[in-house]
């Protein structure tokens, strides 16, 4: 039986950020035509063609820059990372590697994927979702980390 | 430029998202990710309001042949699923599951000045670089 962390739940705070995200996503199908995947466009950085290296690099910025935006107006919520390094550095590499060969991550496959119904993008959300759901049974249930 | 405008601000509402609905921080997605304990369907939210806004945009895209800024809209043709597509994705949710970043709140994360999320993202990098080489290397062959 799955038990809800009501205490944690904050459904329309992940609805309001989720519809920016949204936003976020529309804005740069409509205006630039362009899919939205976040390792796409950095894992293009390391094959860089002639004219395409600019809007990447203006994107992450805009990715990376948004906590500094967003201090302007108020203070950032907590951002609690329990992993130590050498788990950080497996899941950076698992992430690296992972994204690069399914051709996508949350973003790409996950947001605009499944908003424009494709079946790949499905395969692969699915994928990277069931393998989530079993690592964190393994590493808090089995390991009990 | 105006492409780069269009990224920089699509970039930068992204990342708003990802810290309005608490995505930011790895803890709140393990909390999604682990169903077994006391759940947290925040994520499914986020997904779920980013996927109304999504198909009304890819519905609308999918008529134009030229994006609002004149640019030719470069969607994905591929619709081929491997073997190497799920593994990838496989081993991309192992990652995400092990720290709870996925590239998007890492790279927020590492704007906030987290020196974890620094080393998390530098690791991606390294990841790609090394699916980069081998890819290389396999086109030689």
């Amino acid at each position: 039986m799955i038990e809800i962390a009501w205490s944690n739940f904050t459904p329309w705070s992940a609805l309001a950020g989720g519809i920016l995200v949204g936003i976020a996503a529309a804005s740069f199908l409509l205006l630039n035509g362009r899919i939205a995947g976040i390792s796409g466009i950095l894992g293009g950085l390391l094959s860089p063609a002639k004219g395409d290296i600019a809007w990447r690099v203006a994107f992450l910025a805009g990715l990376i820059g948004a906590p500094a935006v967003w201090v302007l107006a108020t203070e950032l919520p907590p951002i609690e990372i329990e992993a130590g390094y050498p788990a950080l550095i497996v899941a950076g590499l698992l992430v690296g590697i992972g994204t690069r060969y399914g051709s996508g991550c949350t973003s790409g496959h996950g947001v605009c994927g499944l908003s424009r119904l494709s079946l790949r993008s499905l395969a692969v959300t699915m994928s990277f979702m069931a393998a989530g759901f079993v690592t964190v049974y393994v590493i808090r249930h089995l390991m009990g980390v | 430029m105006k492409f780069s405008l269009a990224s920089l601000f699509a970039g930068l509402v992204f990342g708003m998202g990802l810290i309005v609905s608490g995505m930011a921080n790895p803890e709140k997605v393990l909390g999604f990710l682990d169903i077994a304990g006391l759940w947290d369907p925040s994520l499914a939210f986020v997904m779920g309001g980013a996927i109304m806004v999504g198909v009304v945009a890819f519905a609308v895209a999918r008529k134009r042949t030229l994006s609002f800024l004149g640019f030719h809209m470069k969607m994905p043709t591929s619709a081929h699923i491997d073997k190497r597509l799920v593994l990838g994705g496989l081993m991309f949710g192992v990652g995400w599951g092990i720290a709870g970043f996925c590239p998007g709140p890492g790279l927020v994360a590492l704007g906030a000045g987290e020196t974890k999320a620094a080393v998390f993202v530098a690791a991606m990098v390294a990841g790609m670089g090394i699916f980069e080489v081998i890819e290389r290397n396999r086109a030689k062959v």
